[in-house]
């Protein structure tokens, strides 16, 4: 067991390194290949409007473009781990540990944008997952002991139309229906701080949490159901009838207990990859959130910025797949020989 | 055993089955798998019920435990148990009895396992499921179970994982998890199909050991005639959803009378053969349960079925008694059963001896 977690966390350190080199490659390398000078490099950073070609040239080299790539990817990690300073050749611009980037543009780094935009992603997915795990495995259990009857085949229709429409369609139809005419859930952009009102930090989010948990818990009924499926028609499922247990119980402990394996490791994948921001839904009720933040970033072209919430979601994807690893361990004994 | 009207037998012996049917209704037709079977056993006594793939063995112990509810499975006939029916019975009530009263051991004890939870855990949940003790009193109960059937350092392999076990001691653990409650029936069914041959001979050695000590009712269902002729005081032996033959093991062993007993004794690989000398197989394969053979079931595949002037085609025989309790269902009379046995299949199979 203790193997297993040191050789899960040796693989995530490693995960993480491979994924920084990728991500590093994607916003300074590949466009240096693909022919983009130095200079117009310090320009997109910088982009001091009417700068002349020599100060361009200076900033370009004071940024340290013109190092070697390997100089230039130390620069950038030690940056993260312990902090950086960029000099513009206007002035030395502070960027404090962890250093995820500097935007030159609303000369702010990137970090503390970050962790401004965070609760908000962590409470629209955190809230969602509740909804969508719990709804999900719920109508995929009963859909799979009920197969064939009515609720089966209606949960399953309206689930083929939750994984089918996006949220961008779902999200503002609510929002006409219950925010706009109904009055009966908050308009689009409502966040309070948990900390502040937690009664109406959940009433502003419950739409946007039913809206992504939908598109999603579709899709987690339809595993289950599955997997219900299958386990039910094994021996052991079997051997625990065999003992006496009560039907419930066979459900419950024997059948749902090795049908949720693979769903842990779907559930851990999506919300990792939801911590990183959940682009469409933030945009669609116009929340402040890391998605809603890459999402302007990348209208107005910050790289600093886009590049800070790249490392961020890659962090928390490869940070998702560590537990997802270790809960597998716990889940299923068998995994502990690996 | 004998072929009485249902009230006569009702409820006189400890478990008395009587012409049970179980069958299931699929696109392609009604699957009779177990057709107007009957039977009956004592406590303390061994049935051994003997037959091929697809002849209605397993549904038929699976019906005995009530596990067919919930499937799509039409069940008739009774199923006497200690006094008490259990095919009119409540589903909850049959649901009480199983793992207590009557219990069974399954084939394939790495897949009748659950595989996330340890030994003890599985035994301790099937007590715990008809006795109101703490998890504790469980506990101590199943450290005992285990060591009963044999498992070395009982209290450290409590804990263990059900692939932590090689496949005899989770076989054992099975039959710990089955005997756990005491039952006074209990189901093996194919229980050493699954082990090694050096395995198969201890299971069946435990197992005659615990029958003895339990005083359990005891059914092994097989298609192996070794490990019958280990166990088994009486003999059923199944062919298309009914029985075609039931004896004494003696008189199975020493002087069957059904040609397909005939066929399953010649299949029967012995090391005291000669390496060249050829098995007598079964020629055909077992019949299909949708659409039986007219008549006598196995007439397609009986060498004999000329010398019955065509009523094996057309008539279904019944199971009559041939001597004693030895039960025949044949179309051949009494004395051409004995003539062919004497003189046309027990010197084949023993010519080789």
């Amino acid at each position: 067991m203790v193997t297993y977690i040191i050789r899960r966390l040796l693989a995530a350190v490693l995960m993480l390194v491979v994924v920084s080199i990728a991500t590093f490659s994607i916003f300074f390398v590949v466009p240096r290949l693909a022919g983009i000078s130095a200079e117009d490099f310090a320009n997109r950073y910088v982009g001091v409007k009417g700068a002349t070609s020599e100060t361009v040239k200076a900033t370009a080299e004071k940024l340290g473009l013109n190092d070697p790539v390997v100089v230039q990817y130390g620069h950038w990690v030690k940056g993260i781990v312990a902090g950086a300073e960029f000099d513009t050749g206007v002035g030395v611009e502070h960027c404090p540990a962890p250093c995820f980037g500097y935007s030159f543009i609303t000369k702010q780094p990137v970090w503390p944008d970050l962790l401004d935009r965070l609760p908000v992603t962590l409470s629209l997915a955190l809230g969602a997952s509740v909804i969508w795990l719990l709804t999900g495995v719920a109508t995929g259990v009963l859909s799979a002991i009920r197969r064939g009857s009515i609720f089966d085949r209606a949960a399953m229709t309206i689930a083929l139309g939750g994984v089918s429409l996006p949220i961008f369609f779902t999200g503002i139809v609510s929002l006409v229906f219950f925010s706009y005419k109904f009055g009966i859930t908050a308009p689009g952009g409502s966040y309070t701080p948990i900390t502040e009102n937690p009664a109406e930090w959940a009433y502003d989010l419950i739409l946007p949490w039913i809206t992504l948990a939908f598109l999603l818990s579709a899709a987690y009924a339809r595993l289950t159901r599955a997997g219900m499926l299958e386990t039910m028609g094994e021996d052991y499922i079997r051997t625990a009838r065999a003992k006496g247990l009560p039907e419930r119980r066979v459900i419950a402990k024997h059948g749902l207990r090795a049908a949720l394996t693979p769903i842990v490791t779907i559930f851990g994948l999506d919300l990792g990859l939801l911590l990183g921001g959940a682009i469409l839904t933030e945009s669609t009720f116009s929340l402040n959130g890391i998605g809603k933040y890459a999402v302007h970033a990348i209208n107005v072209g910050d790289l600093p910025q886009i590049l800070g919430v790249t490392t961020l979601a890659t962090v928390f994807v490869v940070f998702a797949n560590l537990i997802v690893d270790l809960l597998y361990a716990v889940v299923d004994p068998r995994v502990r020989l690996v | 055993m004998t072929v009485n009207a249902p009230s006569e037998r009702a409820g006189r012996h400890f478990l008395d089955v009587n012409d049970l049917k179980i069958h299931f209704p699929t696109d392609d037709g009604v699957v009779k798998s177990v057709d107007g079977l009957s039977f009956s056993l004592e406590r303390g006594r061994t049935l051994g019920i003997v037959g091929e793939s697809g002849s209605g063995k397993s549904v038929t112990s699976l019906g005995i435990l009530g596990l067919h509810q919930g499937s799509r499975a039409r069940i008739s006939g009774e199923i006497w148990l200690d006094g008490e029916e259990l095919v009119s019975a409540g589903a909850n009530h049959v649901r009480m009895l199983r793992g207590k009263k009557m219990a069974m051991i399954f084939q394939d004890p790495l897949s009748s396992m659950h595989p996330y939870y340890t030994v003890g855990d599985q035994i301790v949940e099937a007590y715990r499921v008809h006795n109101k003790v703490t998890r504790q009193v469980a506990r101590k109960h199943a450290i005992d179970m285990l060591d009963r059937v044999g498992i070395p350092q009982a209290d450290r392999r409590v804990d263990s994982y059900p692939h932590e076990f090689s496949g005899g001691m989770r076989q054992r653990a099975m039959i710990a998890m089955a005997l756990v409650n005491n039952p006074d029936l209990l189901i093996a069914d194919e229980p050493t199909t699954a082990l090694d041959v050096t395995v198969q001979a201890q299971i069946l050695d435990l197992m005659r050991d615990l029958q003895r000590d339990f005083d359990a009712a005891l059914i092994i269902i097989t298609h192996d005639l070794g490990v019958v002729a280990e166990l088994a005081d009486d003999i059923l032996v199944m062919y298309g959803g009914k029985g075609i033959e039931y004896g004494t093991a003696e008189d199975i062993f020493e002087r069957p009378e059904h040609p397909y007993t005939w066929g399953l004794l010649g299949s029967m690989p012995r090391l005291d053969r000669e390496r060249t000398e050829r098995l007598l197989p079964i020629k055909g394969s077992p019949p299909s349960l949708i659409n039986v053979p007219p008549g006598c079931a196995f007439h397609p595949r009986c060498a004999f079925e000329p010398r019955t002037g065509g009523k094996a085609k057309t008539e279904i025989p019944e199971l009559l008694e041939a001597e004693g309790g030895h039960l025949v269902r044949c179309h051949l009379s009494r004395e051409e059963r004995r003539a062919i046995w004497e003189t046309e299949i027990k010197p084949n199979l023993e010519a080789t001896l």
